[in-house]
């Protein structure tokens, strides 16, 4: 009897022991998971940086940022982003002119006129398009809405910015109708009740005092949108071709800077050639770009947050 | 006494009340948009890939003629991908939520990772695709390998489980802590016995969201160098391995029409996919949101 009495305890003190070890270890092994995602943001900033100036080596920075002629391939290669920046730029705006006012509608729709039963069908229809593949809809965009846009302009090319352009922006109205929605949402109701009860009309109401009471929401989805817009990969490499081009013509085939990148990926550019390093120099461009667009997002909706 | 002109009222009420209607269709059509464009994409995709999806196209190699061509290998590699990245992003994203909503105090630092997460949501897919191809494929010399992509997969979606698990967590009721500590519970048998068990039902939604949003992925695994055409499954996880949307974006390429109808078919089975972990997600949330 006794020895189980003492088996017990030494068992118990074991057990301390094993426990004392996890209170102290378990923290630590939580604040490594925490490093981890800090060590990603440092280590796509390193791989970045590290890489761009070896192609900076190879390049000069002022041809690079100047120069209007992006051909990488040739036996005189040519490396001034401009081509691909104004392409993204393309794509961009023409998202932006789809997304933008749709989004914003449906949020204002959804806020401010439509019924509980409406909200719960149309709710989920955009959580399933925020949810379909990239590359479903750069399908979507080659085999669908080029054909389409080919019936209104004849001789548009297979390749073009608009199709891809038009399609980006049918990916984010989910992303802004629902962030645009919330912010429409946390504007307190005596603020609608009072504009109701001076005799305004339910537009008047939405138009005059909602949406401007929760511009800084508004305008933060958009930029987060747009931001969307500019990193969106597999659409335009499916749709917009690749032949980087400094225009504005929506109907010409064009390329984008993650168009770009993909495109190399693909190819057989050997590896440490100019033309695989100037992935990254892209690569960074592209993170400065989404990088300054999420910064300006996060400091409106802070600064000109009205609190309620 | 007549102060008010009713003519004129009742004029300018009118317009106002037309412009309201006029308001009103307009942002209904807006919002109707998305329902008919998923209407269309859905129509037409089905249409077209319905007549090539039958069980050899679930069974056979990509091949050079379309009506050989099938997804096994596609279908096995998004698997594997999977068999890497959940564990990893699970353990890191609910690891790194456990950490910022148990232990961290409230200073500089602990700001600094939120923030450092909520701009990792906002880096373009393809950049992870960069960081993917220089640290695992060539420094660590993984190669193009289901590892090196399951990783790089992982870091991007580990954003995303961070967030749904710190909601998940926080939405826990502060009395389950009191009466933990109250029975002498330690911090870390707390976290282990009271916090994970009510906090489950929300990781793992959040956890099948992201996952669903791995699978879907394919700029990142290009840049990683998935093959598009290969007749053998993966032994293990330092094979060479290609994926559904890789698979698809390859037949999207081909010149040759019939090819864009075998794209269809392999688009019809990632929706399908997508669709049945979206189903579970949203049966394990309003399973047990009544509870908590």
């Amino acid at each position: 009897m006794t020895v189980n009495v003492k088996n017990m305890i030494r068992k118990k003190q074991t057990n301390r022991f094993f426990l004392r070890f996890t209170e102290k270890a378990a923290p630590v092994f939580f604040l490594l998971c925490a490093a981890i995602s800090v060590l990603t943001t440092v280590g796509i900033i390193l791989t970045l940086f590290v890489e761009t100036i070896t192609f900076f080596n190879k390049v000069s920075f002022i041809e690079f940022i100047t120069g209007t002629q992006w051909w990488p391939f040739g036996r005189n290669p040519s490396y001034g982003i401009l081509p691909l920046v104004s392409g993204t730029m393309l794509i961009t705006i023409i998202a932006s002119a789809v997304a933008l006012p749709i989004g914003l509608a449906s949020a204002i729709y959804l806020s401010e006129f439509a019924g509980e039963r409406t909200r719960k069908v149309v709710k989920p229809v955009l959580e399933v398009l925020a949810g379909i593949p990239t590359i479903v809809y750069g399908f979507f965009a080659l085999t669908f809405v080029t054909p389409v846009l080919e019936m209104i302009i004849p001789d548009l090319p297979v390749f073009n910015a608009l199709s891809p352009g038009i399609v980006v922006g049918v990916m984010i109205i989910p992303m802004i109708a629902s962030l645009s929605e919330d912010a429409l949402h946390s504007v307190p109701i005596s603020m609608r009740e009072g504009a109701l009860a001076i005799g305004s009309t339910r537009l008047e109401m939405a138009m005059k005092v909602v949406v401007p009471s929760a511009l800084s929401g508004i305008i933060s989805s958009f930029v987060l949108g747009i931001s969307r817009a500019i990193g969106e990969t597999m659409i335009v490499a499916v749709a917009a071709g690749a032949t980087p081009k400094l225009t504005w013509d929506v109907t010409e085939s064009i390329q984008t800077m993650t168009g770009y990148i993909v495109q190399v990926s693909l190819g057989d550019v050997s590896y440490g050639s100019t033309a695989y390093y100037s992935i990254y120099a892209v690569g960074m461009t592209l993170f400065v770009f989404t990088l300054i667009m999420n910064i300006i997002s996060h400091y409106i909706s802070r600064r000109f947050k009205e609190d309620y | 006494m007549n102060l008010v002109d009713k003519q004129i009222v009742q004029k300018s009420m009118g317009r106002r009340i037309l412009k309201n209607q006029l308001g009103r269709t307009v942002f209904f059509l807006a919002s109707v948009f998305g329902i008919a464009i998923l209407a269309v994409l859905f129509y037409r995709i089905l249409s077209e890939g319905m007549g090539y999806l039958d069980w050899n196209f679930l069974t056979n190699f990509a091949s050079r003629f379309p009506e050989e061509a099938g997804i096994k290998a596609a279908i096995i590699g998004s698997l594997w991908l999977m068999a890497v990245t959940a564990p990893v992003s699970l353990l890191l994203g609910v690891g790194t939520a456990i950490y910022l909503e148990e232990y961290a105090k409230d200073n500089k630092m602990t700001r600094f990772i939120q923030m450092n997460i909520s701009n990792l949501a906002g880096v373009p897919s393809v950049v992870f695709g960069l960081l993917g191809l220089t640290v695992f494929v060539r420094l660590m010399e993984m190669g193009r390998s289901i590892m090196a992509g399951g990783l790089t997969m992982s870091l991007l979606i580990l954003p995303i489980i961070v967030v749904s698990s710190q909601e998940a967590i926080r939405a826990i009721p502060k009395n389950q802590y009191e009466a933990s500590f109250a029975m002498g519970a330690t911090k870390w048998q707390t976290v282990l016995r009271v916090v994970l068990p009510a906090a489950i039902p929300g990781i793992l939604t959040g956890g099948i969201l992201a996952l669903s949003r791995a699978i879907g992925e394919t700029a990142p695994l290009l840049m990683i160098g998935a093959l598009s055409f290969i007749a053998y499954l993966p032994e293990n996880v330092w094979s060479g391995f290609t994926v559904l949307p890789i698979q698809i974006f390859h037949w999207t390429g081909r010149p040759q029409e019939e090819f864009h109808l075998v794209a269809s078919a392999g688009i019809i089975v990632l929706l399908v996919l997508l669709l049945l972990m979206n189903s579970i997600a949203v049966f394990i949330r309003n399973k047990f949101s009544k509870r908590s």
